[in-house]
């Protein structure tokens, strides 16, 4: 069965992927919009560097953002400067590295979803008296809504398996950076396969509910709204 | 009061560089062949085109010039685009409700009740889009647009989706529109018939450019336009219904220059209907002829003559103030000595009523 620290492996889990996919949603949804809609140069650099994680061994990721956000980088020594703390092996260091690690998840289905709604229809509520931000919200957004839930699931349970960048910046700190995948790592390393059997498990099952759930739900959209 | 716009942009190979100024009341059919930019210039006006220079006046209000240009939301226009766009995520009343409630109270001359009835769509509202045809989704369409009250509406080829049976259901609320509201309207369309029927002026484009705008009756009529010059030409002719003739079921039209006989329809008195009278159906003949079966002969002075450079002479015949075009051969035209100023005879074969 699951000892205590697994409970708090699990803990530090959800939230790690709660926030994370908030913050994803926040940065995500004007990025998949402006990409979605722009004819600027900087489109394809910009999709090229959001695809990167798609690509790079995390480990690599994991290696930069450490580098960044030590007390020697760029952004840990600003944090420092600033009174504050570095941000490698801090669990605000964690969800950093999660956004960034996760952000074509989110970002790819949301474009691909306000691309498809077209310029017609939103052109169509701006003859209607609409503004840019009024028909972003009362036609793009719930006719992307499919793409909403699709990035939401898939950053969500991305960051939940996350583990190369994980070990790279966070560390193991019970409470505040030890996440589930590296307790299963853990309890492989000390041959507590048991251990091991019950949290590995229970993230398949869970990935898979949340995936079969998303897409039943998404054919069911798309069944009512021909 | 009047309709100033002036939009120049350029697209790759094409060049839009239209100019025009026609009345701010009833219909104006922006008309030209596929391509020639009608449907650019028509999304200029609405602000959806981004353009090298414009000008845009509607009455004493300018929403485009060099100072200022106002974004399409902040025009009040309402624009109908030819494939239509309901949106598929509310129903019928939350479609028409979307413009309705975002116009402001003191603007609203449009009441939601009247604009359901006037296009007959009171048994759709709980509906969602997804299920109406194309005519009833294009009345909705229409519906929704006049619902913000616009000062201008815009009309992209509405019935060229529509399969036969469909445009005919619709073309009768476009007239009750015209008959009922006074709202100026730019219609885009390339087909004749549609033009014909409901417009009281018109803009003739091609190539991006416009040839000329003014009365339609005028543009159909003049010389230097291509629509006079071809086969097709034909005359639109502005009259009321007189009488009708039940034994011979015919129905009595009179415009300024006499009456026409046509076949019977079912229109109370002096109800106006408009006519429209091909060129190739006028004959002309210089003394009233007895003996023919033409019902409707009528006293013409010619006006102008043109030489289509084939066999054809295009004649346009001054009907008691009304253009009238005759096309005849210019061997008939030599035998008759046609000539400016000349008084003859319009023997019309055939005439449509378009109502």
């Amino acid at each position: 069965m699951l000892s205590e620290a697994d409970f708090i492996a699990l803990w530090t889990t959800l939230k790690l992927a709660t926030v994370a996919t908030l913050i994803l949603l926040c940065i995500g949804t004007p990025l998949a919009w402006w990409l979605a809609q722009t004819r600027s140069r900087l489109k394809a650099p910009c999709e090229a560097i959001i695809a990167l994680p798609l690509v790079l061994p995390p480990t690599v990721l994991g290696f930069y953002l450490l580098i960044a956000l030590g007390p020697a980088g760029p952004v840990g020594g600003l944090m420092q400067r600033l009174g504050g703390e570095p941000l490698a092996f801090t669990f605000t260091g964690l969800v950093i590295g999660s956004v960034f690690y996760s952000l074509p998840f989110v970002v790819q289905p949301l474009q691909t979803a306000f691309a498809s709604i077209g310029t017609r229809s939103l052109e169509v509520a701006a003859t209607l008296g609409a503004s840019p931000f009024d028909r972003f919200f009362t036609i793009a957004v719930p006719l992307a809504r499919p793409g909403f839930l699709t990035a939401t699931v898939l950053g969500f349970a991305h960051t939940i398996g996350e583990f190369g960048v994980v070990l790279m910046i966070g560390g193991n700190i019970p409470g505040a950076t030890r996440v589930l995948s590296i307790a299963i790592y853990d309890h492989v390393e000390a041959v507590d396969y048991a251990s091991a059997h019950w949290l590995a498990g229970g993230l398949l099952i869970l990935s898979f509910s949340l995936l079969l759930g998303v897409y039943s739900l998404n054919r069911h959209i798309a069944v009512i709204r021909p | 009061m009047s309709i100033q716009v002036r939009y120049r942009l350029q697209r790759n190979a094409f060049r839009l560089d239209a100019e025009f100024t026609v009345p701010a009341h009833g219909v104006t059919a922006i008309f030209g062949p596929s391509g020639c930019g009608k449907t650019t210039l028509l999304r200029a006006i609405a602000g959806l085109e981004t353009v090298d220079s414009g000008y845009l006046k509607i009455g004493a209000d300018v929403w485009h010039d060099e100072h200022r240009c106002l974004a399409p939301h902040e025009r009040p226009l309402g624009y109908v685009f030819q494939e239509t766009c309901l949106f598929p995520h509310l129903s019928v009343r939350r479609n028409l409700n979307y413009g309705y409630r975002r116009c402001a109270d003191a603007r609203k001359r449009i009441k939601f009740d009247d604009a359901v009835e006037l296009l007959g769509i009171g048994p759709l509202l709980d509906r969602g889009p997804g299920g109406l045809s194309g005519g009833e989704r294009q009345r909705v369409a229409i519906a929704r647009a006049l619902l913000t009250s616009p000062r201008l509406l815009l009309l992209d080829e509405p019935l060229t989706a529509l399969d036969a049976r469909s445009k005919a259901g619709i073309l009768p609320y476009l007239e009750r529109l015209h008959a009922e509201l006074d709202m100026p309207v730019l219609y885009v369309s390339h087909a004749a018939d549609e033009v014909a029927r409901l417009a009281d002026q018109m803009v003739l484009m091609e190539a991006g450019r416009v040839l000329a705008a003014g009365p339609i009756q005028a543009l159909l009529t003049r010389f230097d336009l291509p629509l006079a010059q071809s086969t097709e030409a034909e005359a639109i002719v502005d009259a009321s219904v007189a009488a009708h003739d039940d034994e011979f079921g015919l129905t009595c039209v009179d415009f300024p220059g006499g009456r026409f006989n046509v076949l019977r329809r079912d229109l109370p008195i002096g109800r106006p209907v408009r006519l429209r009278v091909l060129a190739r159906d006028v004959s002309l003949t210089l003394e009233r002829q007895s003996g023919t079966s033409i019902l409707n002969v009528f006293p013409a002075t010619v006006a102008a003559l043109f030489e289509t450079g084939d066999a054809r002479v295009i004649v346009r015949l001054d009907i008691g103030g009304t253009p009238i075009l005759a096309q005849i051969t210019r061997k008939s035209a030599v035998a008759l000595a046609i000539a400016p100023g000349q008084q003859l005879f319009a023997q019309i074969k055939s005439v449509a009523l378009l109502a």
